[in-house]
């Protein structure tokens, strides 16, 4: 196999990371819409926690996103 | 289709002598386009606080409700997050929120250098965040700055290993602070250019005829795929500024109270 070909395998497996951020922003969304729904003047407040805890999380799938591009380009 | 890291190339505009640091090596100097992408921003913010405090009353203008918004904003942050002292605090987390926004939001315009998408200034900004924690925390508590590695109401047996993970974790805050920023501007741009090359590339097609005419609604779609991806851009600019700033406030209330709320 000569090296591009395994960088395009590289890069195309190194962003199966993202399916851990996925899931892990749809469960922060998810358990975030569900205790709205139950309290939603308290809602509000939460706000501020919700985008901080959704950023955490994605940092890490961009952080696969990137590592895929330096395989490719790098 | 064209190459969607050229967009990140560093091209030197005035090429000034080289410094050599004793230690360090030949440091190569010169005014590029990210420095100048840079200087903007900063240009920027002073502009738009400059003209927000010029003529202030008391009943505020539509421009003077903007800055002060801006301004209360990071202030509620930093006195909810730091406590009585985060107006200490609060110069240094509001010129971190409002540089890493312009330069930003600059980026989003055409033909613009995104300073924020190299890993250079990011890690600056970040290393500088780190080092301000770690000197406000070994100024105000000495060696028992490291009691924030050691959560209260442990058993003993746990200590040694939780000791590590949470030093590890906390040395690791830098990194992961100038990664975060930098792959969400780096993937942003790039993801972008990809889908504009495709309005070019799918377009193209269409000179062929036939089939190719396949390519002009496709082209169309392209160009919704890039107007949708700028406005998420926006989204992610702002969102990813505003979560530089709560992290260094996060950190410096670390380094302020060191593992118990003082």
């Amino acid at each position: 196999m000569d090296a591009e070909a395994a960088k395009l395998i590289g890069a195309g497996l190194a962003t199966m990371g993202m399916i851990g951020a996925g899931i892990g922003v749809g469960t922060i969304f998810g358990n975030f819409l569900s205790g709205a729904l139950r309290n939603p003047s308290a809602a509000g407040g939460q706000f501020t926690n919700l985008m901080l805890g959704t950023a955490l999380v994605e940092a890490l799938g961009i952080l696969a996103f990137v590592l895929s591009l330096v395989i490719l380009f790098g | 289709m064209a190459d969607p890291m050229h967009q990140f190339q560093i091209q030197k505009v005035v090429d000034l002598p080289d410094v050599t640091i004793p230690g360090v090596g030949v440091i190569d100097m010169a005014i590029t386009n990210s420095t100048i992408a840079m200087f903007i921003a900063a240009g920027v913010v002073i502009l738009f606080f400059g003209l927000v405090t010029m003529n202030p009353k008391v009943v505020p203008g539509r421009l003077q409700v903007a800055g002060e918004g801006i301004f209360s904003f990071i202030d509620d942050l930093a006195t909810s997050v730091i406590g009585h002292e985060g107006r200490k605090f609060f110069p240094f987390i509001f010129t971190v929120f409002t540089f890493v926004l312009a330069m930003n939001l600059l980026g989003l315009l055409p033909a613009q250098f995104t300073a924020t998408s190299q890993l250079a200034v990011t890690l600056t900004l970040a290393v500088m965040v780190f080092s301000l924690v770690l000197i406000v925390g070994f100024w105000r508590h000495g060696l028992g700055f490291f009691k924030l590695f050691v959560p209260s109401g442990l058993p003993i047996a746990m200590v040694p290993i939780l000791f590590v993970i949470e030093l590890f974790s906390f040395l690791l805050r830098p990194v992961t602070l100038s990664l975060r920023l930098f792959g969400n501007m780096l993937g942003g741009h790039v993801a972008l250019k990809v889908f504009a090359g495709f309005i070019i590339s799918l377009g193209a097609l269409a000179a062929g005829g036939g089939f190719g005419l396949l390519g002009i609604p496709a082209a169309a779609l392209s160009f919704g795929g890039v107007l949708a991806l700028t406005a998420l851009e926006l989204l992610v600019a702002c969102l990813q500024a505003f979560v530089f700033a709560i992290l260094t406030t996060i950190y410096i209330n670390d380094a302020v109270t060191a593992g118990h709320g003082h």
